[in-house]
C-alpha cells in the first residue's frame, strides 16, 4: 500500500489508498442437508488521487500491480470531478469494538451443527417444511492511508446465521424465514427460529381481505422491506443537494410523526455495521436523521459535505467506487406499545411481515409498493390467519403522519437495521 | 502479472491426483471502466482490473468451493476444497453427462469498448446529459455507464479446457423532475455484448424520456384493484422473467417433492397460443454464450410449449437428478461464485395480434411500458412499469403514474389471451438470484395482453 501511495505521490498533489481484505467460511444447507462448505478470500485495493484538482480512481484485486493503478488513476483524472475537500488527517479514532478473536476457534463441524439444530427446530412442528440454512462466519481487515498522514486499521468478525423454510400444498406457497447477524459468534438459535415459529403459527390458515384504506402494522422485517429504502435515499445528502430528495429545504421542519425517531448509529460495539471510521477516515458519529419527527440531519461524505457546505457524517462508504453517503446502521428508536397490543387495537387490518418488490417502485419520491409475501389479516384484535395475493401500497412520507403506535420491542434486522414494528391507521391494501 | 493460461496449463495436468469424484477450476481476468453523472457533472470514472479463481470439488455427493484473489499455491486450494468437501459427504450426487469439450471462444468483438478512449465515451455521453438537461422542469439526473472484458478459463476432472472472452456493456440513464414535494424518476436501461455503437444513438429515446418525466409530476394515480392490462415488449419480457423463468430453474424444483408434482412436464400453465424459451445459444444477445460454467454447451429450450411445460433450466447436478438433460444453464457471475442455475435470453415467441388489434376492444385498461423492477417467490411475482397509461375505448389515453403490478404464476400466465406479433428483445437488465447480480441476461416478448391483472395504487 505504501509502495502505490509513494508512486501515486509522485505524480499526484494527493492520494489515498483503500485496502479490504476478507475470509469467509459459509456453510449451506438445502432440502433440509448440509450442502455445501466454502471459503472465499478476497482483496481489493483502491486508489484516489487528486490531480490537477481533479480526481481519479482505481481498483485492483492485486496490491503488487501498483504502477498499473497508479496510472489508470491519472488516465481518469483527467475528466474526474474537482475534489473540494481535503483528505483528513486523522490517525486515531473512536474505540468501536467489532472484532471478537472467538469466531476464529469456530469449527465448520460447530457451524454445521447449528445448521441441523436450525432446521430439525423449525421442522418439529411442520415436518413437510423442506429448508435451506447457512452459517457463516468471516473476518475483514480495513486499512486506509492518505498524503496527509492520515490513516486508520481496524479488523471486523462477522458471524451470521439464517434459514429458510418452503411449505407448498397444492399450488399455495408458503416461504418463511430469518437471519442474524453480530461480531460475536452466535451460539443461541432461538433468536431465529422462534420467529419462524410464529410466522408457521400464523400463517396456519390462507385467509382473504377487502380492498381498501386499512390499518395496517409493520413488523420490523415489514418496515426494513417495505420502508427502510425510501426513507434512506430522501435522508441521503447527495440526494438532498441536488434537490431530488422530497427532504430538500425541510432541515428543522417537523415532516413526520411526533414519536418517530432515526439514528445513523455506526459506534455500536460489535454489530456488523459498525466501525471506527468510515471507507474515507472520518471518524464515525452517531448521527440523529428525524428526531421526534422533525428533520435533524442528512448523511455526508467529504466530497458531498464540501459542495453542501456542510462536514462529513463519517458516511463516505465504498461500494466498489468512489465513496458515496450511505447509510451505516439504520436505528429506528422504540415506542410504548406492544405488537400484542397493536393487534389488539385492530377490528380488521393487516399485518405486513414482509413486501415483495416495494423497492422497485418511485422509492426517490417515497413510494413503497409490493406484493404482501408474508403477511396476517387481524380480525377483532386477533390475527386469523395468512393473506396472499394482495398489494400494499403508500408513500412514506404521507403513511410516517399516519403512525398509530410505534413498538417498544426493537430488534435487528439483517444487522443493518434496528427497528420495532410501527403499526399506521391507514394505508391501501388491494387484493383480488 | 500472473498469466492464467500459464497457470491453467500446468494445473490441469495435476488434477486427476487428487481423491475426488469430480474437480473444476475457474480463472479468470477482467478489466472494466465505470464513468458516472449525477446531475449535470460527470460525478466519477473509475478503471479497474482484477484476477481471480475458484475450485470446486465434489466429493462422495458433498460439494466443497474456494475462491481466491491471490493465485500462489493452487494445489493446496484445490486439497482445501476436496477437504471442504469430504466433511459435507451425503448422498451420491450424479452428475448429467457432458462429453469434455477444448475450445477457445473470442469475444466476437473488434472494438474492446474498455480500450476505448474515456474521452470518446465521454463525448456521446455529455450529450445525452445535455438533452436530459435541455428540457424544461428537469430537477436532475444520472447517468451510468459501464464496460467490461472478461477472459475466463475452465478446466475440469473430465479433461475439459475451454477458454472464453467476453464482453460487456451497459448504460443506465435517470431523468428527475420534481415539483417540490413530489419527485418523479424515469429510466432508460440499455445494454450490449460488448459492441458500443448499440448504446451511441439514444437521441430520440433520451429526449422521450425527459419530456415524460416532467409530465409524469402532474400525472394522477392508478386506483388500486383488477385491470385489463397490455404490456409493451420490454416489460413482457421483464414479466416473462419474474413470473416464469424462475420458475422453470431446475434448483427449485429438483429437491422437493411437491415442487416436482407441481412441475409436472405436460402441466398447463397458459393457453395453446403460448410459447416461451430460454436460449443461451441465440448469437450476440447479453444473455449468450457458447459454454455455460460447467462447460456445458448452451441450448435452445422451450419452456412451455402450446401451454403446456415442456422443459426446465438445467445444471448438470439437477439435470441428472431429474433425468433431464443438462442445457448448459449453470451460470456464476464471476469466479467469487460457485455456478447455479440461472436464464440467459428468455422469451415469449411472437404470435399473430397486432398491438392495434389488441386494444382495439378494450373499454377500460392499462398500458405499461418499460421496467423499474421485478422479483418473484416462484408461486407469487411483482414488477414494476416506467411508464403507464389508461386505455379508454380503444385508445392510449391520458398518461398516469408508474404502476407496480403483481400475479400469481397459476392464473396469471393462463389470464394471457392475446399475443403480439412484434418480438423485441431487451438488453439492459441484469438477473439476480443466491446472492448473485447482476447478471447479464436478456428477455423479451410481443406485446401482449393480461386480462384481471392486479394492481397497486392508493
Amino acid at each position: 500500500m505504501e509502495r502505490i501511495l509513494n508512486e501515486a505521490k509522485k505524480v499526484a498533489e494527493e492520494a489515498e489508498v483503500f485496502c479490504i481484505t476478507s475470509e469467509t467460511t459459509p456453510v449451506q444447507f438445502e432440502a433440509n442437508r448440509l450442502k455445501h462448505v466454502q471459503s472465499k478470500q478476497s482483496t481489493n485495493v483502491a486508489l484516489r488521487i487528486i490531480k490537477d484538482g481533479r480526481m481519479g480512481y482505481a481498483t485492483s484485486t492485486n496490491l503488487k500491480e501498483s504502477r498499473k493503478i497508479v496510472d489508470s488513476a491519472v488516465e481518469t483524472a483527467e475528466f474526474g470531478m474537482k475534489a473540494e475537500f481535503e483528505f483528513p488527517s486523522l490517525d486515531s479514532y473512536p474505540e468501536v469494538v467489532t472484532y471478537d478473536p472467538a469466531i476464529r476457534r469456530v469449527s465448520t463441524d460447530e457451524m454445521t451443527k447449528l445448521g441441523e439444530k436450525m432446521i430439525s427446530s423449525v421442522r418439529e412442528k411442520t415436518p413437510e417444511l423442506q429448508c435451506e440454512a447457512s452459517i457463516s462466519k468471516g473476518t475483514v481487515s480495513v486499512r486506509l492511508i492518505n498524503s496527509r498522514g492520515g490513516q486508520a486499521d481496524y479488523r471486523k468478525s462477522v458471524f451470521s446465521l439464517g434459514v429458510e423454510g418452503q411449505l407448498i400444498r397444492g399450488t399455495d406457497m408458503l416461504f418463511v424465514g430469518e437471519g442474524q447477524s453480530s461480531c460475536h459468534p452466535i451460539n443461541d438459535i432461538s433468536g431465529v427460529t422462534e420467529i419462524v415459529h410464529q410466522q408457521l403459527e400464523f400463517s396456519r390458515n390462507n385467509t382473504s381481505i377487502k380492498t381498501g384504506e386499512l390499518p395496517v402494522i409493520f413488523t420490523p422485517r415489514g418496515v426494513a422491506s417495505a420502508l427502510a429504502q425510501p426513507l434512506m435515499a430522501g435522508l441521503n445528502g447527495k440526494l438532498v443537494l441536488e434537490g431530488s430528495s422530497p427532504l430538500t429545504n425541510k432541515l428543522g421542519d417537523k415532516s413526520f410523526d411526533n414519536n418517530f425517531s432515526i439514528f445513523d448509529d455506526p459506534t455500536i460495539d460489535f454489530q456488523p455495521g459498525s466501525r471506527p471510521c468510515d471507507d474515507e477516515g472520518t471518524a464515525s458519529q452517531r448521527t440523529p436523521l428525524i428526531e421526534s419527527g422533525v428533520v435533524a440531519n442528512f448523511l455526508y461524505d467529504l466530497q458531498t459535505a464540501a459542495l453542501a457546505g456542510k462536514k462529513s457524517t463519517g458516511n463516505g462508504e465504498r461500494h466498489g467506487s468512489l465513496p458515496s453517503p450511505s447509510v451505516s446502521a439504520f436505528v429506528v428508536s422504540a415506542g410504548k406499545t406492544t405488537f400484542n397490543d397493536m393487534v389488539a387495537d385492530i377490528r380488521e387490518g393487516l399485518v405486513v411481515e414482509f413486501l415483495m418488490g416495494a423497492g422497485q417502485g418511485n422509492t426517490l419520491g417515497g413510494d413503497f409498493s409490493g406484493n404482501v409475501l408474508l403477511g396476517y389479516r387481524i380480525e377483532n384484535g386477533k390475527i386469523v390467519g395468512r393473506v396472499k395475493d394482495t398489494m400494499v401500497a403508500g408513500n412514506v412520507y404521507k403513511v410516517l403522519n399516519r403512525v398509530a403506535a410505534i413498538g417498544s420491542e426493537t430488534v435487528w434486522v439483517g444487522g443493518m437495521i434496528q427497528t420495532p414494528p410501527i403499526y399506521f391507521s391507514s394505508v391501501s391494501v388491494s387484493s383480488k | 502479472m500472473a498469466h492464467i493460461d500459464i497457470i491453467g496449463h500446468q494445473l490441469a495436468d495435476t488434477l486427476k491426483k487428487y481423491k475426488a469424484d469430480y474437480i473444476e477450476l475457474h480463472l479468470e481476468e477482467s478489466q472494466s471502466s465505470h464513468i458516472s453523472y449525477r446531475g449535470q457533472k460527470l460525478e466519477s470514472v473509475n478503471k479497474g482490473t482484477s484476477v481471480g479463481g475458484n475450485v470446486r470439488a465434489l466429493v462422495n455427493g458433498g460439494w466443497g468451493f474456494v475462491s481466491f484473489n491471490n493465485l500462489g499455491n493452487l494445489p493446496k486450494r484445490v486439497e482445501s476444497a476436496v477437504n471442504q468437501a469430504k466433511l459435507v459427504s451425503s448422498e451420491n450426487i450424479k452428475l448429467g453427462d457432458i462429453e469434455p469439450f477444448v475450445d477457445t471462444v473470442s469475444a466476437g468483438i473488434d472494438n474492446n469498448p474498455v480500450l476505448i478512449p474515456l474521452s470518446e465515451k465521454k463525448e456521446f455521453l455529455d450529450g445525452y446529459n445535455e438533452i436530459i438537461w435541455g428540457t424544461q422542469g428537469i430537477q436532475t439526473s444520472t447517468i451510468n455507464y459501464g464496460d467490461g472484458q472478461k477472459k475466463s478459463i475452465f478446466f475440469n476432472t473430465a479433461g475439459s479446457y475451454i477458454e472464453q472472452e467476453r464482453m460487456d456493456v451497459t448504460l443506465r440513464l435517470t431523468a428527475i423532475a420534481t415539483d417540490g414535494n413530489e419527485v418523479q424518476q424515469v429510466g432508460l436501461s440499455i445494454g450490449s455484448r460488448g459492441d458500443i455503437t448499440a448504446i451511441q444513438s439514444l437521441d430520440d429515446k433520451v429526449r422521450e424520456m425527459s419530456v415524460r418525466v416532467v409530465e409524469m409530476l402532474s400525472a394522477p394515480q392508478v386506483k388500486g384493484g383488477r385491470y385489463t392490462v397490455v404490456l409493451d415488449p420490454v416489460l413482457a419480457g421483464v414479466f416473462v422473467h419474474e413470473a416464469f423463468g424462475h420458475l422453470s430453474e431446475a434448483d427449485f424444483v429438483y429437491e422437493n417433492q411437491q415442487m416436482t408434482e407441481l412441475m409436472t412436464l405436460g402441466k398447463e400453465f397458459g393457453r395453446p397460443e403460448l410459447n416461451i424459451l430460454d436460449s443461451g445459444s441465440v448469437p450476440r444477445l447479453r444473455g449468450s454464450y457458447k459454454y455455460d460454467d460447467e462447460g456445458t454447451p448452451a441450448t435452445k429450450t422451450y419452456l412451455i410449449r402450446e401451454g403446456k411445460l415442456t422443459g426446465r433450466l438445467h445444471s448438470r447436478e439437477t439435470a441428472a437428478k431429474m433425468n433431464e438433460k443438462p442445457t448448459g444453464n449453470a451460470r456464476a457471475i464471476n469466479y467469487r461464485f460457485p455456478p447455479i442455475v440461472r436464464m440467459s435470453n428468455t422469451y415469449i415467441e411472437p404470435g399473430a395480434t397486432s398491438f392495434k388489434d389488441m386494444i382495439s376492444d378494450i373499454k377500460d385498461g392499462i398500458y405499461v411500458k418499460n421496467w423499474f423492477g421485478g422479483t418473484t417467490s416462484m408461486e407469487m411475482f411483482t414488477f414494476s412499469a416506467g411508464e403507464t397509461y389508461m386505455i379508454r375505448n380503444g385508445k392510449i389515453e391520458e398518461t398516469m403514474r408508474p404502476v407496480v403490478l403483481t400475479g400469481n404464476v397459476f392464473e396469471t400466465l393462463m389470464n394471457i389471451d392475446a399475443i403480439g406479433n412484434d418480438l423485441d428483445m431487451n438488453q439492459g437488465g441484469g438477473c439476480g438470484k443466491g446472492g448473485q447480480s447482476p447478471l447479464p441476461v436478456s428477455n423479451g416478448s410481443p406485446h401482449i395482453r393480461i386480462q384481471n391483472c392486479l394492481i397497486g395504487g392508493n
